[in-house]
């Protein structure tokens, strides 16, 4: 067993660990902030509203997520350079960055995973306890906020722990556009050291790692409320 | 109605609702006063929740007038045919008047029993918390559930859960309770447990619409009974006489069927 380089490679695949969990996270929360309101849409939206956000997330779960991330990549990102003087501005330096197309991405597939789930829950809560909030005088704005939001976004808690592993698990796919996150850092160690097995296995018991963490995170939130289901 | 000077609760006049082609009611009219206990007894389909969801516009009517304590809401034909309410707020500000206990609980599984007793008071009635809670305190202990106010809905049985319901609905300290066929979804050992805490508000002089299948209960607390029969008043009057000595034939089968 090899382990020698470790030391010497040790900042790059901190520097990795940072950026892919830098990803996820922003891809969860900012996706889930975003997924809230289209999944209501889909819910109460006007037809034409409901039929926007519904080609969203069918768009997001129809397709894979390394396509669209090379779309926006290759394809939306080569459209800029087109606009007259873009290349003298400086959003030129985002646009040769390919980890802001990457919280793009993940955040929108995030986003439209989401919804979709977030659609069943705001269904899934009992009409009686809107009506009973309603009965009590509640503002349409009241009942929402109060009851219906809470009700259904503590319903998809449980499944919240799943997205977020698969989420994790995807975010090697940023390599490809070329993001240096956890998992090209290590590519990198076997690409100079030629040390294949060691560096890999280091690299699984990290997400393994990871993924014990979020579990955990989640199962203490979920303590939080305990309901019969 | 026993006491003639005393003040209109809840009067409804020439109350119609449709649902499609389908006539639920047919003109049905109630005068409540304070203190009175109104029973609403007959079949199911007779239109009797429908008539009750109509009075706090859980169901919009397509005719009829209603006032709450003497105060009528206002009400705009819609495109659909029913009746909605001119001003969303007017309708807001009756509904806290009116403490609303349905057949299926409705209790907010995601808070606690307390949580769910304090919620409308401060996020409708703006009270403080403080002061919620010390009324809700008192209200579950007279429910008797004072132990499980820090306990989800869901690991109550039935019986408790609708005992929480009614101290939700108290807690709003309404004119006019309206229960929605409260015992309804309950297995038959834990209805003693709820009618006992709807009988000692009837006994401590509180106005309530009852809607209910059961009848002895009824024939026992009511100061009125109205029966209804595919949509219209068949029958009404005081207890004695609906189930003593009905007039029309058809209260009379009911009353003796359900005995």
């Amino acid at each position: 067993m090899h382990w020698s380089w470790l030391p010497e490679y040790f900042p790059i695949i901190a520097h990795g660990l940072y950026v892919t969990l830098f990803i996820l996270v922003f891809s969860v929360v900012v996706g889930f902030i975003l997924a809230v309101p289209i999944g209501l849409i889909q819910v109460t939206g006007s037809a034409p509203a409901r039929w926007i956000a519904g080609a969203f997330c069918g768009y997001i779960r129809g397709t894979p997520l390394l396509t669209q991330l090379w779309l926006l990549y290759y394809g939306l990102g080569s459209t800029f350079p087109l606009i007259p003087g873009f290349r003298e501005h400086f959003m030129w330096l985002v646009r040769l960055d390919a980890f802001y197309y990457a919280l793009l991405a993940f955040t929108l597939s995030f986003a439209g995973y989401e919804a979709e789930i977030m659609r069943g829950a705001f269904l899934s809560v009992p009409r009686g306890e809107l009506e009973a909030a309603r009965a009590f005088g509640m503002s349409p704005w009241k009942v929402n906020s109060r009851i219906w939001f809470p009700r259904a976004v503590l319903q998809v808690l449980p499944t919240l722990t799943g997205e977020v592993i698969g989420q994790l698990k995807s975010t090697p796919l940023v390599f490809t556009i070329p993001v240096l996150d956890l998992m090209s850092a290590i590519s990198q160690v076997r690409q100079d050291t030629y040390i294949i097995y060691e560096p890999l296995i280091f690299l699984a018991i990290i997400y393994m790692i990871l993924t014990y963490f979020i579990t955990r995170a989640f199962g203490y939130l979920e303590k939080l409320i305990p309901q019969r289901r | 109605m026993a006491k003639d000077n005393s003040q209109t609760a809840v009067v409804v006049e020439d109350l119609h609702k449709s649902f499609g082609q389908l006539e639920v009611l047919k003109g049905v009219s109630l005068a409540a006063r304070e203190g009175d206990v109104v029973s609403m007894i007959g079949a199911s389909g007779s239109g009797k929740s429908t008539f009750l969801r109509c009075i706090n516009f859980l169901e919009l009517p397509t005719r009829g007038r209603i006032s709450v304590t003497g105060e009528e809401i206002v009400l705009t034909p819609g495109k659909d045919g029913d009746l909605h309410p001119s001003d969303r707020r007017q309708v807001e500000r009756i509904r806290t008047k009116l403490g609303m206990v349905f057949q299926s609980f409705n209790l907010w599984q995601h808070m606690t029993v307390l949580q769910n007793v304090i919620e409308a008071p401060v996020h409708v009635l703006g009270l403080s918390k403080a002061e919620a809670i010390e009324r809700a305190e008192a209200l579950l202990n007279k429910v008797g559930l004072y132990e499980k106010r820090d306990q989800y809905p869901s690991f109550l049985s039935g019986g408790q859960q609708q005992r929480a319901a009614i101290a939700r609905a108290l807690c709003m300290n309404p004119k006019v309770m309206l229960f929605d066929e409260p015992t309804s979804a309950l297995d038959p050992e834990l209805v003693g447990e709820v009618l006992k805490v709807i009988r000692d508000l009837a006994e401590e002089g509180r106005t309530m619409i009852l809607v209910t299948h059961e009848m002895k209960f009824a024939r026992d607390v009511s100061s009125h009974v109205i029966y209804l029969h595919k949509g219209i008043i068949e029958e009404q009057g005081p207890p004695k006489q609906v189930f003593g000595a009905p007039k029309s034939e058809r209260c009379k089968q009911f009353v003796s069927s359900v005995h």
